[in-house]
């Protein structure tokens, strides 16, 4: 390691209720493509704000050229050589091209910009990625792959050693991503330290040299990209050092015997965003929605819920068409989601429990009947003894309790409006593993209550450790559906990686 | 070869003007003469100052509500310095750009420091300093002084009838400097990137708070500016004065083609705007039959007109965030 231009020891990073990275090492050596993987919460991002002084580091080091840096904001690391291109390009859209280049780096002649030479300089920028575009026309007018690569174009013309790219081809369409990874290698060729997180898989293999896998905050592991086959790569990133967990659920073990519902999702899809997929659930069954990230597990939770109106398919309820043109049509009948996203999709943070937990009945019942507060009150008390929820009374704001406890509120949200189907889009993540456990004996619970559950996750043994039946999504479509005894972890990971 | 779409705004203020005046030659043969234009620069000079101020804070993403306030402050300022104090008017109006500059950096200051919408520290800034103007005057006062007379009476002639006042001369010194300010200092377009995207302009290590706070200096320096302006036009000060001049100068820089959410416009779009105004009162006043509210009918009606447009532009723009439409 000789030859590292950035080096992360033992990197840590803590907030409230959770270890969003812990001890973690990095190598970029000059004149590598280094791949970063993991899934949604693995650290990755929380990596690179350490790196790039988004986030003050709680424990270790970082160096770059071999000197401890502490870059405290991202303008800090960018003077040093640690340039960052985001998903979301981070220019100004209203600026010309020219001025995004060269922002507080103009050309003056006696104190005023001379846009001449800002022009001419900025046009040579580009061509050193072969790009020719009028430099004149404000950036918000090019397509976003164009955006992305004026704002590579703008790190290497800021001499660069260091270039890190955080899903770059997210919303770059084929021959944009050749274009991407040629100047990648151009730039790689020159000696730069490239860091590409991306989460297709088949790209990591196209260009990187080197892959470091994160999981919950810690380090799997740094591979050479050429001796790494996929389906290891894949288990890396889902991991599996947690023992299977023999508490299997089968069919015949559910204990609920009231009426059975059934929901049929009939080829629902939207096109780019999910090919149709049909999957059948029933009452007191737990259906796991297993994949990598982007696979098209969020996309499937979102359309069933109506967040995102389907272009085809339709989903039955007892055999009758239901209607699902947005989220409410969709609490109408008696669906529930609990979001992937809780902070910004779950909670109402500034409201109480109390109010939290009321909200989705209270829409079902429409704002002309409100809930009397004795009611409201007792609802909250029994979820709140019910579900364990850590909270000194019900008044208290969600958004002052931890992530764990937050969920559970969510989770009593769509218990007291007793619902059909309740779909859980990663509902442990960021949990701590205390509570982690309370959630998924919740699940258990909810089932044998009569619920019909769909479960998404990305943790295998969690879902092999609950589910009666798994849907294997890859490429946004599913690819396979495990039933009983075939649920194990290594039929799901080769599922997504055949 | 394909206009710029940054152009378009600015060339629509332009047609609306061409427009408007055409239509004002063509009715009333008067219309043409100088002293028509040469009025119109001395009636909107005071506005056309603050308006350049209100510029850079709009292209930054802000607004100042506290300009009118600060003209009619200025003057009563003015006139105590110069009345009471017995001061050269020269020297009062040097201390109340200073006491103006101060304002704004001070406001600049709690705007950038502690996140606060510029709306509601402006508005108390607005109502500070119209109250700060009865605390040291309730009436209208006359400025005395040979200076003032001299100011007011100075006068460049035009061809034909006209003639360009100090005060004309003043703004379009003010406006020139507006459009340097703006186009050819780093300073000018950090304002114009904190304006498109204030996130992106901070990962871009633009200094943002210390270019917020000089916005707001600045604003300061102009409304002060045109304070000056006012007091030595009218030779007279009164705490009433210039209520509502904070909405008009806002008007006067949309209808210039300045994006209201920021990032995109132009300070010789906002001289246009304000003329526009000027010749829309100055029709009205030709035809005499009509109302003078209809000069806020017609203003109204062309607000309503540039939004939509600007809406338009900026929605075929890819990677404009929400927060930043």
């Amino acid at each position: 390691m000789s030859n590292a231009v950035l080096s992360v020891r033992g990197a840590g990073k803590f907030f409230p209720g959770v270890k969003a990275l812990e001890d973690v090492d990095f190598d970029l050596e000059a004149g590598e493509i280094h791949a970063l993987l993991g899934e949604n919460g693995a650290g990755k991002s929380t990596l690179i704000k350490v790196i790039t002084g988004v986030h003050p580091r709680d424990a270790g080091a970082v160096l770059l050229d071999g000197q401890e840096i502490h870059p405290q904001h991202p303008g800090d690391a960018q003077g040093l050589g640690i340039s960052t291109v985001y998903q979301e390009v981070n220019l100004v859209p209203t600026l010309s091209v020219a001025e995004n280049l060269m922002l507080e780096r103009q050309t003056r002649k006696f104190g005023l910009i001379s846009w001449k030479k800002t022009e001419a300089d900025a046009k040579a920028a580009l061509d050193t990625l072969g790009l020719d575009i009028d430099v004149n026309r404000p950036l918000g007018s090019y397509s976003v792959a164009i955006q992305q690569l004026v704002a590579i174009a703008r790190a290497v013309a800021l001499d660069a050693k260091v270039l890190i790219l955080d899903e770059p081809t997210a919303s770059l369409d084929g021959e944009e991503i050749q274009t991407l990874f040629r100047i990648m290698r151009e730039l790689r060729a020159k000696g730069l330290g490239i860091v590409f997180v991306t989460h297709f898989l088949d790209q990591v293999y196209a260009v990187t040299d080197r892959i470091t896998v994160l999981r919950n905050g810690r380090l799997v592991g740094t591979f050479v990209t050429r001796e790494l086959a996929q389906i290891d790569l894949i288990n890396h990133m889902l991991g599996r050092e947690l023992a299977e967990v023999s508490a299997h659920r089968h069919q015949d073990e559910g204990n609920y015997n009231g009426p059975i519902r059934q929901i049929q999702i009939k080829n629902l899809g939207k096109k780019r965003v999910l090919e149709p997929v049909s999957l059948d659930l029933k009452a007191g069954e737990i259906v796991g929605l297993a994949g990598l990230l982007g696979s098209g597990r969020t996309e499937l939770s979102e359309l069933v819920f109506g967040t995102q109106r389907a272009d085809s398919g339709l989903v039955f309820l007892d055999g009758e068409p239901v209607m699902l043109r947005s989220p409410r049509h969709a609490i109408r009948s008696g669906f529930g989601l609990c979001p992937e996203d809780r902070k910004q999709d779950g909670i109402v943070a500034e409201l109480s429990v109390r109010e939290n937990i009321v909200l989705a009945l209270q829409g079902r019942r429409g704002w002309l009947r409100p809930i009397p507060r004795a009611e409201q009150q007792q609802f909250a008390d029994d979820m709140i003894m019910a579900l364990g929820i850590a909270t000194p009374d019900s008044e208290k704001p969600v958004g002052q309790l931890s992530g764990g406890n937050q969920q559970k509120v969510i989770l009593a949200r769509w218990l007291v409006s007793k619902p059909i189907l309740l779909i859980l889009d990663e509902p442990t993540r960021g949990i701590d593993v205390g509570a982690h456990a309370d959630i998924i004996k919740l699940i258990k619970e909810l089932c044998d209550e009569g619920l019909a559950l769909l479960v998404a996750s990305s943790e295998l043994e969690e879902i092999v450790a609950f589910a009666d039946r798994v849907a294997v999504m890859r490429d946004r479509e599913k690819v396979s559906e495990l039933v009983g005894a075939e649920i194990t972890q290594d039929n799901i990971i080769e599922a997504i990686a055949r | 070869m394909k206009i710029n779409e940054r152009f378009y705004p600015i060339l629509a203020t332009l047609a609306v003007l061409v427009l408007l005046y055409g239509y004002g030659i063509f009715e009333h043969r008067a219309f043409s003469d100088t002293y028509v234009l040469g009025a119109l620069l001395t009636d909107n000079a005071f506005l056309i100052i603050t308006a350049v101020g209100m510029t850079f804070v709009i292209l930054s993403g802000g607004i100042d509500l506290s300009v009118g306030s600060m003209i009619a402050f200025i003057g009563v300022l003015m006139a105590e310095l110069v009345s009471g104090f017995g001061m050269h008017p020269v020297l009062a109006a040097l201390i109340s750009l200073i006491v103006g500059s101060a304002f704004g950096a001070f406001m600049g200051v709690i705007i950038a420091k502690f996140d606060i919408q510029p709306f509601i520290i402006t508005l108390a800034g607005m109502f500070f300093l119209r109250g700060i103007c009865f605390l040291i005057n309730l009436d209208s006062v006359p400025i005395d002084h040979p200076f003032v007379a001299a100011f007011s009476g100075f006068k460049v002639p035009l061809p034909g009838r006209g003639w360009l006042t100090a005060s004309a001369l003043l703004m379009l010194a003010t406006v020139i400097g507006g459009v340097v300010i703006a186009h050819y200092t780093r300073f000018g377009r950090n304002v114009y990137a904190i304006g498109g995207d204030r996130h992106s302009a901070e990962l871009l290590g633009i200094p943002v708070d210390s270019t917020i706070i000089r916005v707001y200096t600045l604003s300061g320096f102009f409304s002060a500016l045109s304070g000056v302006v006012f007091a030595f036009y009218t030779a007279s000060a009164y705490p009433l004065a210039a209520v509502g001049v904070e909405l008009d100068a806002i008007a006067a820089v949309v209808i210039g083609g300045t994006l209201l959410t920021g990032g995109m416009g132009f300070v010789m779009g906002t001289f246009f705007g304000g003329i526009i105004m000027g010749v829309i009162q100055t029709l009205i006043a030709f035809d005499g039959s009509l109302n003078s509210w209809w000069t806020k009918i017609m203003i109204g009606a062309l607000l309503f007109g540039f939004i939509v447009l600007q809406r338009l532009i900026t929605r075929s723009f890819s990677g404009m965030r929400a927060g930043a439409t």
